[in-house]
């Protein structure tokens, strides 16, 4: 018998490491959203965790809704870059900076 | 004890293919090494009776997702090198926030606020239960309303993505089917009086 | 709480509509002057307001046959236990004052389209006498304190916009600030009369409060007032009569009335002489059971009332511009007026309130036609045998002269001489002593200052400038029409008055106001006056003839100095140069006045603004503290605004980590 926190914890490092690479990888914007898709999947962890602790089927149903929005933010996010690298040639993030006027 | 062994690999193999994510110097390895910890998540859940999840994560995830990612990162052929490139900088903000978010999650984890003691933990609910079948149940009725919307969302990011890609190349020849209906004769055919 | 009806009832209808006339016209000509031009806009504001004049006179016959009415319109205030309604109170008082309003509203309004013609602002003028028609109705029909107090307000305000009509002067416009500051310390004390009448009646409507009245000052209640214990009733009374000071150009607040005349001479009669001025004799008439019950504030009203008849009389004697004259005689007629109160002959100050209005609105709208006809001059001294050109305003014009000089049987000889007579009579030890004895003098004063400006204008030599001497002319009929109606109103109001309308019935209960005002029986000065002439073993004559000899006295000597060219008056005048100068320059009140109260002021308000405001806000917070703060954050702040998308992304997630450790430190 597994105990729910040890799945907590493993979600708990997943999402760690998800804010860490976040910090890190500041030339490649696809590793950032990779980096999100962790964070989703730790999230997601919990969530099926929970769900099976509790007998409560509502936090699978989350999980599938996160799954559902994950995808579609790639999708959208994936199709940005390209739209993006089409105008600047590059998806470094500090190349991102039309803001700064 | 079998569970517990497999808890160990699955998760010790997720948390170290996280690692690869993070921290490998091309792309396409970063990727890879998602696959893998996806592999891994998708286990966890067969852990946690949730095997229709865990079926979908795979399909869905490494079948659709991460190949879609991988796509990408192939078309837009990125400079490998780059990518490491001054990443010690941001190190000790990115390290301490997630140190001090790692410190709080395992706290909050391990404090008893979420013991199993006061939660109507079912056990294994056996072969008997088809996971799919009580999914299903569940969200074609009580959660009818976000599965639509759910839907809808999808639908969006599929209109969005096709819109944000879309070009017209000017080198293409393609068909104006309009231009074609509506032509007339005198369009194509002009008398000349000899 | 719509209170019964009595007796005869009136058409609330007629009632809503007699000021609401006004009213709709002075928003037609106001808001839409503009598309109407001149000729609609007169059409329509006079049109309403001579309807609204026809409507005053049934409704006035109506009450004389003895109908009223008393009730509320609608709720407009209900906070607590203040509730305020929009009402109405007709009573021969109020009918009185409506028909006198709004027939010489009418006169002016038909005097105004020939006097103000083509003046770039002739649909406002018209729209701003309506609207003071409107105010001074509700001021007069109103059944309660506010909306006595709106009126009140509301009249002040249309003065104070006709007196600057011309804005374009600066006179007209300091004449308009002047008036409108000094009603205002008088409205101060307006109001918190009222609030008082509030906070120890618990009500403003007029019928509640004069039934609370008697049984209050049985309790005889004490107010601390400035250190001072002060009967609370006289403390209301006194409060209120401030307000009456100010509105009705009282010493020491009389100053704006004779400034207003820069305003347009139509509203000099109309407002500065006929209606709004009159609103304090009004209003304390409308409040006798109050004042009634107060010795104190009686004696400070005859008291006021006697400087001022006094002091604008001997002012009035040697001024040069042809309206200050008639000004400084409104207010000293209003003097009279308040010491007619004072003594508790209110019929008799009503009365003279009428006379003197259909007078006084004449003399000013005659003078008004000579200003016209020598183009904007008003000094007397460029005047002179005027009567050659314009017989119709010099005719009128000596009717009203000799009304106002109390000559029989014109207007003011029964009103003022009752007011004489009955101060003789009234026992109020010294006050109404010297009251009498100031009043007698002014009678030959006002005789003698009134033929004065008509000799000098009408008579005299002939000093008018060459150049407007060759336009002089008859004013147009819409000029002399309503002088002639209302020289049948100066000729026949006291006759009227005093026979028709038996104003004058020694009970209040037996003549035509019935029981609109109330008089306690000691109080009472023609019961006195009638018991004093039954009494036969004393001579009566000087009582009786006194004041008519002195008015006649006075304008004979007036013609001996002025109707022929004279060096008297100028020798007069070398023989007592203090005197002269001291009346020249009114008694100095303005001067007065610049010394204690205009120039500290001003140096305090200097004073603020070099110190407080530009040396201390300007310069030391707001250029000083603010901006160099506001720069130095800006700098630092400027650091953080780096344009880059994903500094501003981390900075989201480092916050989401804070407030997620301020959470678990918390749990």
């Amino acid at each position: 018998m597994i105990p729910l926190s040890n799945f907590l914890i493993v979600g708990a490092i997943l999402f760690s490491l998800g804010v860490v690479g976040l910090f890190l990888n500041r030339k490649n914007v696809i590793a950032i959203l990779m980096c999100i898709e962790l964070m989703l999947l730790a999230v997601n962890i919990n969530f099926a965790a929970f769900s099976h602790f509790l007998g409560d089927l509502g936090g699978q149903i989350m999980v599938f809704f996160v799954l559902t929005v994950a995808a579609s933010e790639v999708a959208i996010g994936l199709a940005i870059l390209v739209a993006y690298y089409r105008q600047r040639r590059s998806i470094a993030v500090e190349d991102i900076n039309t803001l700064q006027g | 004890m079998l569970e517990t062994a497999f808890f160990y690999l699955f998760g010790g193999l997720a948390v170290f293919a996280a690692l690869g994510v993070i921290l490998s110097a091309n792309t396409m390895y970063s990727a890879m090494w998602l696959i893998l910890c996806f592999f891994n998540a998708s286990g966890l859940f067969f852990l946690l009776d949730a095997e229709f999840l865990g079926i979908v994560l795979i399909l869905v995830y490494v079948g659709a997702v991460m190949v879609l990612f991988m796509f990408v990162v192939m078309m837009l052929e990125v400079n490998k090198a780059q990518k490491r490139e001054g990443w010690l900088n941001y190190l000790p903000v990115g390290g301490m926030v997630a140190l001090i978010l790692f410190i709080e999650l395992i706290a909050a984890s391990t404090s008893g606020i979420f013991s199993t003691g006061n939660m109507a933990m079912a056990s294994h609910m056996g072969a008997e239960v088809n996971n799919t079948v009580e999914i299903g149940k569940v969200l074609y009725t009580e959660y009818l309303l976000g599965f639509e919307i759910a839907a809808i969302i999808l639908l969006v990011a599929l209109i969005g993505a096709i819109v944000l890609t879309l070009r017209e190349r000017k080198d293409a020849k393609y068909q104006n089917i309009s231009k074609q209906v509506q032509v007339r004769k005198e369009d194509r055919l002009r008398k000349v009086s000899m | 709480m719509v209170h019964a009806t009595t007796e005869m009832t009136l058409n609330t209808v007629e009632l809503m509509a007699i000021p609401l006339l006004p009213l709709f016209g002075a928003m037609a000509a106001g808001l839409f002057g503009w598309v109407l031009k001149d000729k609609l806009s007169h059409w329509i504001t006079s049109s309403c307001v001579i309807l609204s004049a026809l409507l005053s006179i049934h409704v006035f016959t109506q009450v004389l046959n003895g109908a009223e009415f008393y009730g509320n319109f609608w709720t407009w205030i209900a906070s607590g236990d203040l509730v305020v309604n929009i009402g109405m109170m007709i009573d021969p008082l109020t009918t009185i004052m409506m028909v006198t309003v709004t027939v010489v509203s009418a006169c002016v309004h038909i005097y105004t389209i020939g006097y103000m013609h083509g003046d770039p602002g002739y649909p406002r003028f018209f729209s701003y006498i309506s609207a003071f028609t409107f105010s001074m109705l509700v001021l007069v029909m109103g059944n309660s304190f506010f909306t006595l107090f709106f009126g009140w307000e509301a009249v002040g305000l249309f003065s104070y916009l006709l007196i600057g009509f011309w804005f374009k002067r600066e006179s007209a416009t300091t004449a308009a600030m002047k008036a409108f500051i000094v009603n205002r310390v008088g409205d101060f004390g307006f109001a918190i009369g009222i609030l008082a009448v509030w906070y120890y009646f618990g009500t403003v409507d007029y019928r509640e409060v004069f039934a609370l009245v008697e049984g209050f000052v049985a309790t005889n209640q004490v107010m601390h007032f400035m250190g001072m214990d002060v009967e609370a009733l006289t403390f209301i009374c006194l409060a209120l009569f401030v307000g009456a000071m100010g509105k009705s150009g009282q010493v020491p607040l009389h100053v704006w009335l004779p400034d207003s005349m820069e305003g347009p001479t139509p509203i000099s009669a109309l407002i500065h002489a006929a209606t709004m001025v009159t609103a304090g004799v009004f209003m304390v008439a409308r409040l006798s059971p109050m004042f009634e019950y107060s010795e104190v504030a009686l004696a400070v009203v005859i008291i006021v009332g006697t400087i001022t008849a006094f002091m604008c009389a001997t002012i009035g004697l040697v001024q040069n511009d042809i309206k200050r004259v008639i000004a400084y005689s409104t207010c000293s007629q209003l003097g009279y007026m308040f010491v007619a109160l004072g003594i508790s002959a209110y019929p008799i100050g009503i009365f003279h309130l009428m006379t003197h209005a259909y007078f006084k609105a004449l003399l000013f709208l005659a003078a008004g036609s000579v200003i016209h006809a020598v183009h904007h001059n008003q000094d007397i001294r460029l005047m002179g045998q005027l009567r050659k050109y314009m017989p119709i305003t010099y005719i009128t014009m000596l009717l009203a002269g000799l009304a106002l000089a109390g000559i029989p049987p014109f207007g003011g000889f029964f009103s003022k001489d009752m007011i004489i007579e009955a101060a003789y009579a009234r026992d109020m030890g010294w006050v109404s002593e010297v009251a009498y004895w100031a009043l007698m003098s002014g009678v030959f004063m006002t005789a003698f200052y009134t033929f004065r400006m008509f000799f000098l204008t009408f008579h005299n030599s002939d000093r008018v400038p060459a150049e407007t001497k060759a336009h002089v002319h008859e004013s147009p009929w819409v000029i002399t029409v309503p002088l002639m109606i209302l020289a049948v109103g100066a000729v026949g109001a006291g006759m009227w008055g005093d026979w028709g309308l038996h104003m004058t019935s020694e009970e209040v209960a037996h003549g035509y106001f019935r029981d609109s005002m109330m008089i306690l029986e000691e109080h009472n000065p023609l019961v006195k006056l009638e018991l004093l002439e039954e009494d036969h073993t004393k001579s009566h004559f000087w009582l009786e003839y006194g004041a008519l000899i002195l008015a006649l006295s006075g304008i004979f000597s007036a013609f001996f100095m002025y109707f022929k060219e004279s060096p008297l008056p100028a020798k007069l005048a070398a023989m007592f140069p203090g005197v002269y100068q001291f009346l020249l320059n009114k008694w100095y009140w303005d001067e007065l006045y610049a010394v204690t109260i205009v120039k500290p002021t001003r140096a305090l308000g200097t004073f603020f603004w070099q110190k407080g405001d530009l040396a201390m806000i300007d310069r030391g917070l707001i250029h000083g503290v603010i901006v160099n703060s506001v720069k130095a954050g800006a700098s630092f702040m400027r650091n953080i605004q780096s344009g880059m998308v994903y500094h501003y992304a981390y900075a989201m997630v480092i916050g989401v980590f804070g407030l997620l450790t301020y959470l678990m430190l918390n749990a």
